[in-house]
């Protein structure tokens, strides 16, 4: 009799189309990151997370949207759990209940979005791909070391995993032609080769970077997180790509200080602001601590723009200028909650300077603070002429 | 486990016997043991055999997590073809393989006998494979990326088929063909050969009446995107036409998931009982069949809402009560004729409308929620109510139903879409982010005619730099 029912089992372990899908999936997870990097890296949760935690990412673009019911204004049938009345509250996870998608038609619905896993550093490696210090120039000294591995070398002793199997059977033909049997055959210990690698030092010249951050009274809610943010991405940033740039943090309000990284992230102080000390400061700085023969110096500063007078601006004017003539860039970030513009902020003093070696931000959403990200430190070569510099 | 495997044969033979033994009458079966990456593969391809793309990865990725995480088991997975394949979990004890064994044999049966199953292909592993060979095919010749984004909107349109097809169509057959006219015709090599037995029935036709195309409104938007989007090229048209087969060999399961699960549920339970199982083993399945009828959460179980219809059914046709006697002349000891006569019948919006009691309402507790803000609170007591909603729920499987009314909408090649309003109203932003895929297929501007706040609104989508825009009429 034929055999109308049967078992049978076989070896699956090649099957691979359920991972390969899921790795695309993965791979759109990251593109729509990346899409949406301007959102996601203000998000609250990042910036105060330690660096290593998981953050989730709402990835709305990713669904794949359907023509559906308004959730929102749709009831729903299921089951209680209990003996409910009317007016009970229901948990509040609770689905439309139709007859189900059939088995495997598609995804299911009411989720709005796709929240992705991914970690502080994951996100950084996206974003800091374009960014570097701009005007970079080789100022000798003691030099930052970025190492560089790369598989260059051969040896006769190594791990099995780094065996270089081409080398090895040439090494192997090559020594049965000195016995007369130029051939592959009878493969002995001494002609396996193995790579090496050399760890490249790419010189990078030294660099620090000034932070200056207005910790005075006018700046608000809105204000210190820009800067808090801002400044999170810019520190992770410069530890990630440069091994041993130095970093001075300089908060003021009247009266500009030199504090600890510690402090400087610590949310702001009070009083009126007097933004030229914060300069002043940054010039004892540069002046006691990095001469510009040796360093490639890079100040940068946040405020509300909100000064004490046309006085102290034109004095900041006359400052800013000192520093660019020390510096190899200048960044000027100004936060105006909203859009909201006064005339007579430190950016409308700061409009006469021009010189690419200034780079002035407006900064009026959470969105802005990618961009102003890409405009600091977009890359940019140090002309070959210096004397253009002097020009501009 | 080769002593398990001999045991678990013998189990499926014996469980087979006793099934024939009870008037089922399923297609052969072909049991396979996978392991659970697998398992959860097919379950979220739906086929094993389907065509690859990242929506099913991800469903994947997910269903396996939840597993991983011992949240979520899969412990079956059947497919509607002749012979039956049934994949069984490697990891899972033999008893509960016995009694997935048991589960399968009513879904065969019920894919055999059903009437809504009368004309989906029972071949579809093959198709499937054949479709997935041919898509792979597009991939080489016009690149992943290009047959990914296609894909993309022909998916988030696929729910817009027409289950009702074959009766359409006997119908159109019988009142004899109606001849479309189609004012922009596709571009094809052989447009020359295909047109001539279309233009002499052209001829016949009067020409007053070739002015509205589509002649009634069409329920099949893809079907209807395939025959008359110029902007389609025929690999384009084949992947639409794979996508509109699949889905429309689906939705016999999805219009019948509470009668099929609790068939299917009936019978391991009966089956199980005539199987000789050890105390230990006996426990066992009564803790996995309790498992698997448990409400979970605020959803409906269709395992367990199936489950207790039949049972209620067969009792009600067994033991009628004196009322039921004289009123209908309802015999006793009808019960298992009765069960036999539904599976095969009804699907599960008559299912529910003809057989679910006051009293199963109560005794499933069954609600309707209304969600207000965060929180869903219960709105309904009336049981006729909630079994109206419930029913009302699955009409077009609650999805919006979505009916072609014009393919030259205002002259110009445009698309009309009308959403046939019954009370619920679209979701806008997914309006807004599903009519461009819309425009992609058909190429012209396409328009949703729908009710917002209670007014008639039309949503039009003409290019990607104005996006959607919403205007009242």
């Amino acid at each position: 009799m034929e055999r109308i029912i049967n078992l049978s089992k076989r070896d699956w372990s090649l099957y691979r189309r359920g991972p390969i899908d899921q790795a695309r999936h993965n791979e759109k997870v990251k593109e729509a990151i990346k899409a949406n990097l301007q959102d996601i890296i203000s998000e609250e949760a990042i910036i105060s997370s330690d660096g290593k935690r998981v953050v989730k990412v709402p990835v709305r673009s990713l669904e794949l949207p359907h023509f559906r019911f308004d959730p929102n204004k749709s009831r729903q049938a299921g089951q209680g759990s209990g003996k409910g009345e009317p007016g009970e509250q229901g948990s509040e996870d609770g689905q439309t209940v139709g007859p189900g998608r059939g088995k495997g038609a598609g995804d299911q619905p009411g989720l709005d979005y796709f929240e992705a896993d991914v970690t502080v550093d994951e996100l950084a490696d996206v974003l800091f791909e374009d960014l570097s210090l701009p005007f970079m120039e080789n100022k000798g000294g003691q030099e930052l070391e970025a190492p560089d591995i790369q598989f260059t070398d051969l040896r006769k002793s190594g791990s099995l995993a780094n065996l270089d199997k081409k080398r090895t059977i040439i090494q192997n033909i090559r020594r049965n032609a000195m016995g007369g049997h130029p051939a592959y055959e009878s493969l002995r210990d001494e002609d396996l080769r193995y790579r090496t690698w050399q760890s490249d030092v790419r010189r990078e010249s030294n660099a620090v970077v000034i932070a200056m951050r207005d910790v005075s009274g006018s700046m608000g809610e809105f204000e210190k997180y820009i800067t808090r943010s801002f400044y999170f991405w810019m520190v992770r940033f410069l530890r990630t790509k440069y091994s041993n740039v130095q970093l001075v943090f300089i908060t003021h309000h009247t009266e500009a200080k030199e504090v600890d990284e510690e402090t400087f992230f610590k949310l702001g102080e009070s009083g009126g602001t007097k933004v030229s000390s914060a300069y002043q400061l940054a010039l004892k700085v540069i002046r006691e601590r990095y001469s510009p023969q040796l360093w490639n110096i890079y100040p940068i500063h946040f405020s509300d723009g909100d000064n004490w007078g046309e006085k102290d601006n034109n004095l900041c004017v006359e400052l800013v200028y000192k520093l660019i003539d020390m510096s190899n860039l200048f960044g000027y970030g100004e936060i105006q909650e909203g859009g909201y513009r006064s005339l007579s902020t430190l950016m409308s003093a700061f409009q006469n300077i021009r010189t690419e070696r200034f780079i002035g931000v407006t900064i009026t959403d959470r969105k802005d603070v990618y961009p102003a990200l890409k405009r600091f430190f977009a890359r940019r070569e140090a002309p070959a002429d210096l004397e253009e510099r002097e020009a501009a | 486990m080769d002593r398990e495997v001999t045991e678990l044969e013998q189990a499926i033979g014996r469980a087979w016997d006793v099934a024939r033994g009870f008037g089922l009458d399923p297609f052969d079966l072909r049991f396979e043991l996978v392991p659970a990456n697998i398992m959860y593969e097919f379950g979220a391809y739906g086929l094993p055999t389907r065509f690859s793309h990242w929506t099913y990865g991800r469903t994947y990725q997910e269903m396996k997590t939840m597993y991983d995480y011992g949240l979520n088991k899969i412990y079956e997975l059947v497919i509607n073809t002749d012979p039956c394949y049934a994949f069984l979990l490697d990891s899972n004890s033999v008893l509960q393989n016995k009694l997935v064994v048991a589960h399968v044999i009513g879904h065969s049966d019920f894919f055999k006998n059903n009437v809504y199953f009368q004309e989906t292909p029972r071949d579809m592993l093959e198709s499937a494979a054949v479709n997935a060979d041919r898509i792979r095919a597009y991939e080489y010749r016009h690149g992943k990326l290009a047959v990914e984004q296609f894909l993309d909107a022909v998916l988030a349109l696929q729910e817009h088929v027409d289950p009702n097809q074959i009766i359409r169509r006997q119908q159109e057959r019988q009142r004899g063909l109606k001849v479309v006219s189609r004012p922009r015709q596709r571009q094809g090599p052989y447009d020359d050969l295909l047109s001539v037995g279309l233009l002499e029935e052209q001829h016949e036709a009067p020409p007053a009446q070739q002015a509205k195309f589509p002649v009634e409104p069409e329920k099949d938007l893809l079907l209807f995107l395939m025959e008359n989007s110029t902007a389609l090229s025929d690999w384009q048209r084949d992947v639409v036409a794979i996508v509109r087969a699949e889905m429309l060999y689906f939705t016999p399961q999805m219009r019948t998931k509470i009668m099929n699960e609790g068939w299917a549920s009936f019978w391991h339970s009966r089956i199980m009982r005539e199987l000789e199982l050890t105390d230990g083993e006996a426990f066992e399945f009564a803790r996995l069949h309790a498992g698997v009828l448990s409400p979970s959460g605020q959803q409906l179980n269709p395992y367990y809402v199936g489950f207790k219809l039949f049972e209620d059914l067969e009792r009600r046709w067994d033991h009628p009560t004196t009322a039921e006697r004289a009123r209908y002349g309802r015999q006793p000891g009808q019960g298992r004729a009765k069960i036999f006569e539904v599976r095969e019948t009804e699907s599960d919006v008559s299912f529910l409308r003809n057989y679910l009691t006051e009293e199963l309402v109560r005794e499933l507790d069954l609600h309707v929620y209304k969600q207000e803000g965060e929180e869903t609170r219960q709105d309904e007591e009336n049981w006729e109510e909630v079994r109206d909603f419930l029913v009302n729920s699955m009409s077009n499987f609650g999805h919006p139903y979505l009916l072609v009314t014009d393919g030259n909408f205002e002259g110009r090649g445009e698309l009309l879409i009308e959403h046939v309003f019954e009370g619920q109203e679209l979701d806008q932003k997914y309006a807004e982010r599903t009519l461009p895929y819309l425009y992609r297929l058909w190429g012209q501007p396409v328009h949703v005619q729908t009710v917002i706040d209670e007014k008639p609104h039309m949503l039009t989508y003409a290019n990607a730099d104005e996006g959607m825009t919403k205007r009242r009429l």
